[in-house]
């Protein structure tokens, strides 16, 4: 296979932070799955907000605070059209995936009741599997689980068989951040709905790699995280379908999502402000806005097409060490390798690497019973983005050669 | 520092990058004595660990003895640094052992808290079985 860099590797240099180097040895930073570094651009946006138009939003006449209002309204609708939205208001601000899920389990206490069912699939992450325990416990419903299969996809068979009249949701991810198994995310949700069951879906690992259309795929709830697709911490997007943002009560109380407020009960804000208390972070969405700016301009496709050749690349040259095992095989993978060297723990692999600058993530990933299904303690993770070249693989294949013979 | 301390700093000495001080702390993992099944369970299992680490320790005739265990081979080697600074000591000295030998041979930032190797979690239950067998003499 001619290994080729599908973006040119010029992109790096719109990444400050990846011009270093750690314990001596230029920087190859694998660990996009936790969370990817943020181009120039983007940088430049927050700072730019923060020197010009800082102001609270929604509120004042004067000037500033008109210019921070329409940037931050601005914003959510270059997010409506990054997962192409039927309306700006179904747009969200969160702070993440985690607050997403959190905000959709909390809401469905009203719907549910014993005897009612939720079905979840076993390749979660923590945060798309705990707020559906804990629905569960507060409302007496039912969790039942969409089994794994040894490839790392889901059993679409056993799926099919868990839906019946009383599942009134389902929750599972875009791509597995474990293992990188894309899930058949139109099909699933068709299933779901035919049985009256709502769909969330936790996009995190889908977002920074490929292009979302939320009404293709259908689903009802669809969240992510900016900081995993170019954009600051601690903002994110929870898209819902208007007629269930309607009907969902709020999830927090306070400034921005009222409409009247008397001593003995308020009545809320339209959408989004029902779900919006509080000053927002508006930095934040600036700066996520210019990082799907950023991501267009790089071109959705072209970023996909990228990962997955260099997903091919290094899954090949990496079967090639000796002893090593890798986890998550399905057909249809994106931008994570999941494996350990057999004999040595994780852990181990991972210290190594990072004495040859390269960083990786080392353990559970956050999905324990994953890692039980296996029967491992947990697994090295390499995990792409735009900027990942041929030669940071190639980094990587060495350094992991040299681990193993350093420990086996 | 103690003698045995020094020679642990000499012996890091001799390497000059630290991918071959990993290479050591490896080769000593892999010599550390075995732990007894037994003491292998989870009352010895110390938490705040990526890795699993055991640890176990008697008091015979007033002295310390450690013997422990992990599955991943660097942190064995770390744990067996550790123990050979305070094996066969006093408890209530061992209970005051300020480890100055770690920041002599660098591996002082894997004793943040935060580190997920766990290091300082090892120090801890150290301190905590010498603390434990002091206030019993």
């Amino acid at each position: 296979m001619d290994p080729r860099n599908l973006l040119p590797t010029s992109l790096l240099d719109e990444f400050p932070i990846l011009k270093q180097t750690i314990n001596g040895r230029p920087l190859v930073y694998l660990d996009n799955a936790a969370t990817v570094q943020k181009p120039e651009c983007v940088l430049n946006a927050v700072d730019h907000y923060y020197r010009t138009d800082n102001a609270n939003v929604h509120r004042g006449v004067h000037t500033l605070s008109q210019r921070a209002t329409d940037s931050f309204e601005a914003a959510r609708e270059q997010l409506r059209m990054h997962l192409n939205a039927a309306h700006t208001h179904e747009i969200l601000w969160t702070r993440g995936t985690t607050e997403g899920v959190n905000l959709v389990a909390h809401g469905f206490r009203t719907f549910l009741q014993p005897g009612d069912a939720l079905v979840v699939s076993t390749l979660e992450h923590h945060s798309n599997l705990v707020p559906w325990q804990m629905l569960a416990q507060a409302t007496g419903a039912e969790l039942r689980f969409i089994p794994l299969l040894d490839d790392g996809s889901l059993d679409q068979d056993a799926y099919l068989e868990l839906l019946d009249r009383r599942v009134k949701l389902v929750a599972f991810n875009h791509i597995s951040n474990a293992l990188g198994t894309v899930n058949p995310v139109q099909s699933m949700t068709a299933a779901a709905h035919q049985v009256g069951a709502a769909v969330f879906v936790d996009g995190a690992q889908a977002v920074p790699h490929s292009t979302v259309d939320v009404q293709a795929l259908d689903v009802d709830f669809y969240a992510f995280s900016g900081h995993k697709m170019y954009g600051p911490t601690g903002m994110g997007v929870l898209y819902g379908k208007t007629e269930w943002l309607e009907r969902l009560p709020p999830y927090m109380g306070g400034g921005e999502m009222i409409d009247q407020v008397r001593l003995e009960g308020s009545t809320y804000a339209g959408l989004p402000f029902k779900f919006e208390a509080g000053t927002p972070h508006i930095a934040g969405a600036i700066g996520l806005a210019e990082a799907s700016r950023w991501m267009h301009r790089v071109g959705l496709e072209r970023i996909a097409r990228h990962e997955d050749e260099l997903l091919r690349y290094a899954t090949a040259k990496l079967q090639t060490v000796d002893g090593i095992r890798l986890y998550g095989t399905a057909a249809h993978k994106a931008a994570v390798i999941s494996f350990n060297l057999d004999g040595a723990h994780p852990y181990d692999v991972g210290m190594l690497l990072d004495q040859m600058g390269i960083a990786v993530r080392t353990g559970q990933h956050c999905t324990q019973p994953i890692m039980d299904r296996y029967g491992i303690p947990g697994t090295v993770r390499a995990s792409l983005a735009a900027y990942t070249t041929v030669e940071h693989l190639d980094t990587l294949v060495d350094g992991v050669q040299k681990a193993a013979r350093m420990l086996l | 520092m103690s003698p045995i301390e020094q020679d642990i700093v000499d012996e890091f000495d001799l390497f000059d990058d630290w991918l071959a001080k990993y290479d050591h702390l490896i080769a000593l993992g892999k010599e550390l004595p075995p732990l007894e099944a037994a003491h292998k369970n989870d009352d010895n299992l110390i938490r705040g660990c990526q890795s699993k680490v055991w640890l176990y320790a008697e008091c015979p005739n007033g002295l310390l003895h450690f013997t422990a265990d992990s599955d991943a081979i660097i942190t064995r080697g770390m744990v067996a640094l550790l123990l050979r600074v305070v094996q066969n000591r006093p408890a209530e000295e061992v209970a005051r052992e300020p480890f100055a030998f770690l920041n002599a041979i660098g591996l002082t930032s894997h004793l943040s808290p935060t580190r997920a190797n766990g290091l300082a979690s090892m120090v801890k239950q150290i301190k905590f079985y010498a603390l434990a067998y002091a206030a019993n003499e």
